[in-house]
């Protein structure tokens, strides 16, 4: 008997069967552990990206001790490195745990507590550099700009801690596949072990980039870094890191949320396929972050666009199934009609709310995205402010305010508070003002890049030139949609405050929602499971992608750059 | 071996078959009309000596025809050598443009003159002038505390 029959009839004969589900106790503490940090990352981030933001429209000056470019850096390694990784690391956590028979054994949890305490470490070391001024190298650390060292050991810490807590979750994932022969395994383990695939495969790349070219480097071992190829390695991991921070939204979408609507997961085989296509279409990718600069020949630049819009064919087949779940759920609660469907859905419930608010961003955010990597099309907007604008509405609001949405029912499952009625309706109110927050700033920074503003810059109106007056005015608009997300960064910690230490103990057991597949939903194919077949695959294409690019840069009497200190 | 309910299928059939479209039109456009995005594989001597040696010991603006340039300049924290350029309306200039330091930028608003600069590496790109004008032309990668005061300016004169 397949696993989601087992699991439907439990549901169905039993209501309560799946719901009484609970962590123990040492489970939930490292869990809650990397959710903890990370509420403390974004807290620091989103308020540095605040007051960057003032300081570019003009309306404040820093301190001396401060600079625009430090809270750049600040912002942007908070946000996308740390508090992401940390957040993730929890969440697929608890839904491994949840999923491969409730709870982890000491190896497992062990690895987890190891990956944590390296990025732990990794994570303040980071940001002590970086308020002190000795790492204002922005998170991607553009060479022959050089940080302390202690930077990129930093950084490498960081990855390297999250591989350990990677590797609890392979374990766990392995234990469960020895114990329960000849089954499919948990959609959520399934799809948390692809993400996790991703993120070993491309930091991979800037592991390397960072312990054999930039740490020799900066400790001053080596006098020269051949530039060009740290950039590759770097967008090599970094576009797949885009997709690594996506991923797990995904899994909410697919996984978690058809249960907490009272629905059933569409299909078992498609979102296993979606993830695997991300897998393979994630990494040979990076060059078009780098479209317009020398060094790499034209070709090998096309062909990675025409990878990089593979990703069209996941997104759409995700598109597809989670609002089919939308439609069968409302229509199993009596929708009728064309749209009667959709007014059934819960849009009263927070959880829910919130990330379709997020879905619905993400359809102008994965269209800017399309132009950012059309070849040609790229020179228009390349570092402008309107690829700032473009991961503000994909990252920062669809992913962002699908994160918002696990915590509101992931930290009252850790601490067993109620997500209470009030606590819902402010959620509900944060996520309108973070929607509209980053239309304002997200939305209006695609008009100021298509004038030609350029990203990561302090104010400036260029020698009182004409545009830059006009870029100044748009600046403006975009921080006071700062503001408002400032307002609305505080109305998440509160809510926050709330789940871990204020609102009131719940008496029964606050269920963990996972979904339960749809009884008409075909068995997945076996090859799916076959993780070695797509990981070989997916190193082919990228070596494919990359390997005579690469070799170039070798061979190309690139005479190598001296470190500069310019901040 | 995936079942997909028919509208699932007309779908992704529309959607990747837009893509396929979309991705022919780049691509022809890139092969026959040469549109392609500027790079350029010279790289330099040592970039904290490329003034010392040609082209970039005498970094400016050259005429090789009618209407037609070469502008050669070199970027460096915080500023660029030359930092103002005037040519007549409808001119063709072909930039070569390299870094004496860390990675800059040089972006022409409104212009697809879109270029990243590496240190050791010569960017090219070919630019037509037609509308005459002030253009700014600012750097657009993070190159230090004085990032956001590194720009200049093309002067593009009316011809009587």
């Amino acid at each position: 008997m397949s696993i989601q029959n087992e699991v439907s009839v439990e549901k169905d004969e039993q209501k309560n069967a799946l719901t009484d589900f609970e962590f123990e106790r040492k489970d939930s503490n490292l869990i809650m552990a990397y959710i903890g940090f990370s509420i403390v990352a974004i807290f620091l981030g989103a308020t540095a990206g605040f007051f960057q933001m003032m300081q570019r429209a003009g309306w404040i000056e820093l301190p001396n001790w401060l600079t625009y470019y430090q809270l750049l850096t600040a912002h942007g390694v908070l946000l996308a490195l740390v508090f992401t990784t940390f957040f993730i690391a929890g969440y697929f956590y608890s839904g491994v745990i949840r999923t491969l028979d409730g709870k982890l054994t000491p190896l497992e949890r062990n690895l987890g507590w190891i990956g944590f305490y390296l990025m732990l470490i990794g994570s303040l070391g980071a940001t002590y550099l970086i308020l002190t001024n000795e790492g204002t190298v922005l998170y991607t650390f553009y060479a022959p700009m050089q940080a302390s060292p202690w930077f990129y050991v930093s950084l490498a810490l960081l990855i390297v801690g999250s591989w350990f807590g990677a590797a609890g979750i392979f374990a766990a994932y392995i234990r469960w596949r020895k114990n329960h022969k000849n089954e499919t395994s948990p959609l959520f383990a399934y799809m948390a072990v692809a993400t996790l695939i991703l993120w070993i495969h491309a930091s991979l790349a800037v592991a390397i980039s960072v312990v054999v070219l930039l740490i020799p480097w900066s400790f001053g071992f080596v006098d020269r870094v051949n530039v060009t190829l740290t950039r590759v390695l770097f967008w090599y991991f970094g576009h797949a890191l885009v997709y690594f921070w996506l991923l797990p939204a995904y899994v909410y979408w697919y996984v978690n949320i058809p249960q907490l609507i009272g629905g059933k997961i569409f299909s078992n085989s498609l979102p296993r396929l979606t993830f695997i296509l991300l897998i393979l279409f994630s990494v040979p990718v990076g060059l078009h972050h780098q479209l317009t600069e020398p060094g790499i020949e034209s070709f090998w630049k096309f062909l990675q666009v025409v990878l990089t819009m593979a990703v069209v064919v996941p997104s759409l087949i995700t598109a597809f199934s989670i609002i089919a779940t939308f439609e069968l759920t409302g229509r199993s609660r009596g929708g009728k009609g064309l749209f009667g469907w959709v007014a059934k859905l819960p849009w009263k419930d927070a959880r829910f709310f919130a990330t379709v608010l997020g879905m619905f961003m993400f359809i102008p955010g994965g269209a800017g995205g399309i132009i950012n990597s059309s070849y040609q099309l790229n020179q228009m907007v390349h570092n402008t402010w309107w690829v700032t604008g473009h991961f503000h509405l994909t990252f920062a609001t669809a992913v962002i305010l699908t994160f918002f949405a696990i915590s509101y029912w992931l930290i009252p499952v850790l601490t067993n508070r109620v997500f209470t009625k009030n606590l819902n309706r402010l959620a509900i109110v944060q996520a309108i003002l973070w929607t509209s927050g980053m239309l304002l700033m997200g939305g209006v920074m695609h008009f100021a890049g298509l004038e030609g503003a350029p990203r990561r810059s302090a104010y400036s109106t260029y020698g009182d030139h004409e545009l830059g007056l006009t870029w100044i005015s748009y600046s403006q608009v975009i921080a006071v949609g700062a503001v408002i997300l400032f307002i609305a960064i505080l109305l998440v910690l509160y809510i926050w405050m709330n789940l871990l230490f204020f609102a009131p103990k719940s008496e029964k057991t606050i269920e963990y929602p996972i979904g339960v597949i749809n009884e008409r939903a075909e068995e997945p194919p076996r090859i799916l499971e076959r993780w070695s077949v797509w990981i070989a695959v997916s190193i082919a294409l990228s070596v494919i992608a990359y390997a005579v690019p690469i070799y170039q840069l070798i061979v190309n009497n690139d005479p190598g750059s001296l470190p500069f200190r310019s901040w | 071996m995936f079942h997909m309910p028919k509208f699932e299928k007309i779908w992704l059939a529309i959607g990747s078959g837009s893509l396929v479209i979309f991705l022919l039109i780049t691509g022809m456009m890139a092969i026959s009309m040469g549109l392609n995005p500027p790079d350029g594989m010279e790289t330099t001597i040592e970039p904290e000596q490329v003034e010392s040696s040609a082209p970039f010991n005498n970094p400016g603006l050259e005429k090789i025809g009618k209407n037609e340039y070469v502008a050669t300049i070199t970027s460096f924290v915080f500023g660029y050598d030359p930092n103002t350029i005037t040519v007549p309306e409808g001119s063709t200039v072909h930039f070569q443009v390299t870094s004496k330091d860390v990675m800059h930028g040089f972006h022409i608003p409104g212009t697809p003159t879109n270029l990243m600069l590496t240190p050791g590496h010569i960017t090219e790109y070919t630019q037509t002038f037609n509308e005459p004008g002030e253009y700014l032309f600012v750097c657009h990668e993070y190159c230090g505390i004085g990032h956001e005061m590194m720009f200049g300016k093309i002067i593009v004169e009316e011809t009587i």
